[in-house]
């Protein structure tokens, strides 16, 4: 236990200096994300099944293991 | 020294009939007759062969046969591939059960390869359907109403391991492993609690397992099972059956739950992984570690401690780090002994930071990215139906639904390789013999199963070749032999048949 609290504490003191120096470069990633996700979630508007209630509430799976 | 961790993995799908009669019996032997019948190489016609089947066995030392009835039922379709796997009916369900591999990302491969031979199904079985009818395969464990079907993995363990043993040390990480290879859940299926008592969770199946240790596995299903059948050389060797995992869609995913696992398996074989880890409720455990995607809850250690499931993680990762320069990590094959503990210290590490990070790899997080994110964009409240269906749709095997594949989720094969291994067996175990003695003798072959081929070649008795070691019959020890004899007869005399 003791080796482990030791290995994150240090990968959290790496972060951190990280962080200061790239402030900028981590908010426009977050914006990437963000648009990526925007994207998916049209994507995932345009397949989503129309009757999607139905579909979740006729789908039953009886006899598995 | 750990025996080399032969494994393989069983996933059972979820199946649905649009437009025709929705029986998953008779969908799935539809759906498994169409693949047979349209890759004429595959023959579906060669049965299996029961006879050595023993599902009532218990590792613990006695046998239910009496009292159970037999799981399997012959009269359903049962068709063995040339790529050495089974694809078959079961209970209600399509199942395919990959062929004997020697390593996670062979594991990986033709679990891949089973899902696209599922897609070729659907494809096929459209044909012989209605105008507008079609048969959704989805590649998931839970129907969100209460019903659960299994994806298992299977390793290769020496039988001089007790059986107490194994089952007390491979808790820990059957509970918390969960965290990197858990597939996702919206909503919650406890008996007795409402379904929003949990909004989302880390698997599909946790709810459900009822147990520590048992034989069952459709009713009380429990951690560790105990069925006790080798399809080898039982004096020599175990098959671990493990019932308690998610089937994955992320590659990374079922990489990382095999390897892990065999890691662990092969500590605890050599008797180095210890008691630290014992757990002091894993039933309750299990269903904690689920519920809680902020991975901050404590779980109940043996010795009344408690810690997090990643700090579990954290000290079975430590005891594997160790093993690895006492013992090394050869068994687990050597392109995985390269990067599994790397590539788990990273992922637990991401897990303990920011989860987020590792969308690409571990599907419930992935999930739950499209899950809140679609909530956010549309206002809806944690358990609607819309959400389900986005939790469904994630394992849609259909291309034009499927959510997996549109999540960004990084890949570890390349698409020429699974297509390879739907008709290629793994050249490193069995499966070998298996699979190219089916695609060369195709009519001379009647019948197969896990440990056994049996030839028809003409007036003789039929022949029955027995395969109780797992690492014999592959392209080393009989490629040559089979490329080289012209004919079933000649293969078997030459094998001393």
């Amino acid at each position: 236990m003791a080796e482990r609290t030791q290995k994150s504490k240090t990968t959290t003191n790496r972060d951190t200096e990280t962080t200061a120096e790239a402030a900028p470069a981590v908010t426009e990633t977050g914006e990437k994300l963000k648009a990526e996700l925007d994207d998916l979630l049209d994507e995932i508007d345009e397949v989503l099944e129309t009757n999607a209630e139905d579909f979740v509430k006729s789908y039953v799976q009886k006899g598995g293991q | 020294m750990a025996l080399t961790k032969v494994c393989g993995i069983e996933t059972e799908y979820g199946i649905v009939v649009r437009g025709g009669d929705n029986n998953p019996v008779s969908a799935s032997s539809m759906l498994i007759n169409a693949y047979v019948a349209a890759t004429n190489r595959e023959r579906g016609r060669i049965g299996w062969d029961f006879e050595d089947e023993q599902p009532a066995n218990d590792a613990r030392g006695f046998s239910l046969d009496d009292s159970l009835a037999p799981e399997v039922e012959t009269m359903l379709v049962n068709a063995v591939l040339t790529n050495g796997a089974r694809y078959y009916v079961d209970h209600a369900h399509p199942e395919i059960s990959t062929p004997e591999v020697t390593t996670a990302r062979e594991a990986l491969v033709w679990d891949r390869a089973a899902e696209e031979i599922v897609r070729a199904s659907m494809e096929h079985v459209r044909t012989l359907l209605p105008d507008g009818g079609e048969i959704i395969v989805h590649k998931n464990n839970s129907d969100g109403k209460g019903n659960s079907y299994g994806c298992h993995e299977n390793y290769l363990i020496a039988r001089e391991v007790p059986f107490g043993r194994l089952a007390s040390q491979i808790t820990a990480h059957f509970v918390t492993r969960q965290v990197f290879c858990g597939a996702g859940k919206v909503g919650c299926e406890l008996p007795g609690r409402p379904d929003d008592h949990v909004p989302y969770q880390l698997s599909q199946r946790a709810d459900f397992f009822e147990e520590e240790i048992g034989l069952e596995t459709t009713l009380k299903r429990p951690i560790v099972n105990t069925r006790d059948e080798p399809h080898a050389d039982a004096q020599k060797y175990r098959r671990l059956h493990v019932i308690v995992g998610d089937a994955n869609m992320s590659e990374v995913a079922t990489y990382m739950k095999v390897a892990t696992t065999a890691v662990v398996l092969a500590m605890i074989e050599d008797d180095a992984l210890g008691d630290d880890w014992l757990l002091g409720n894993p039933v309750a455990a299990i269903r904690q570690v689920s519920h809680d995607p902020t991975l901050r809850q404590t779980i109940m250690l043996r010795d009344g401690s408690r810690a997090t499931a990643l700090e579990v993680q954290w000290g079975l990762l430590e005891r594997a780090r160790k093993y690895e320069q006492s013992h090394g990590l050869g068994c687990v094959g050597d392109d995985v002994a390269i990067d599994v503990l790397d590539r788990w210290e990273a992922v637990l590490g991401a897990l303990e930071s920011d989860p987020t990070t590792v969308a690409g790899q571990v599907d419930w997080v992935a999930k739950q990215r499209l899950v809140d994110g679609y909530a956010a964009r549309h206002d809806l409240r944690p358990g609607s139906a819309r959400l389900k269906a986005i939790d469904l749709q994630y394992h849609d095997l259909r291309a034009d639904r499927c959510l997996a594949l549109r999540a960004g989720l990084d890949t570890m094969v390349s698409s020429d390789e699974v297509t390879a291994a739907m008709t290629e067996p793994p050249t490193t175990t069995r499966a070998y013999f298996r699979g190219k003695c089916l695609a060369k003798f195709p009519d001379e072959v009647v019948a197969a199963n896990w440990d056994s081929l049996v030839f028809d070649i003409g007036r003789d008795p039929l022949r029955r070749v027995p395969m109780m070691e797992p690492l014999r019959g592959t392209a080393d020890h009989v490629g040559t032999l089979i490329a080289e004899s012209q004919t079933a007869r000649e293969l078997l005399e030459r094998l001393g048949q």
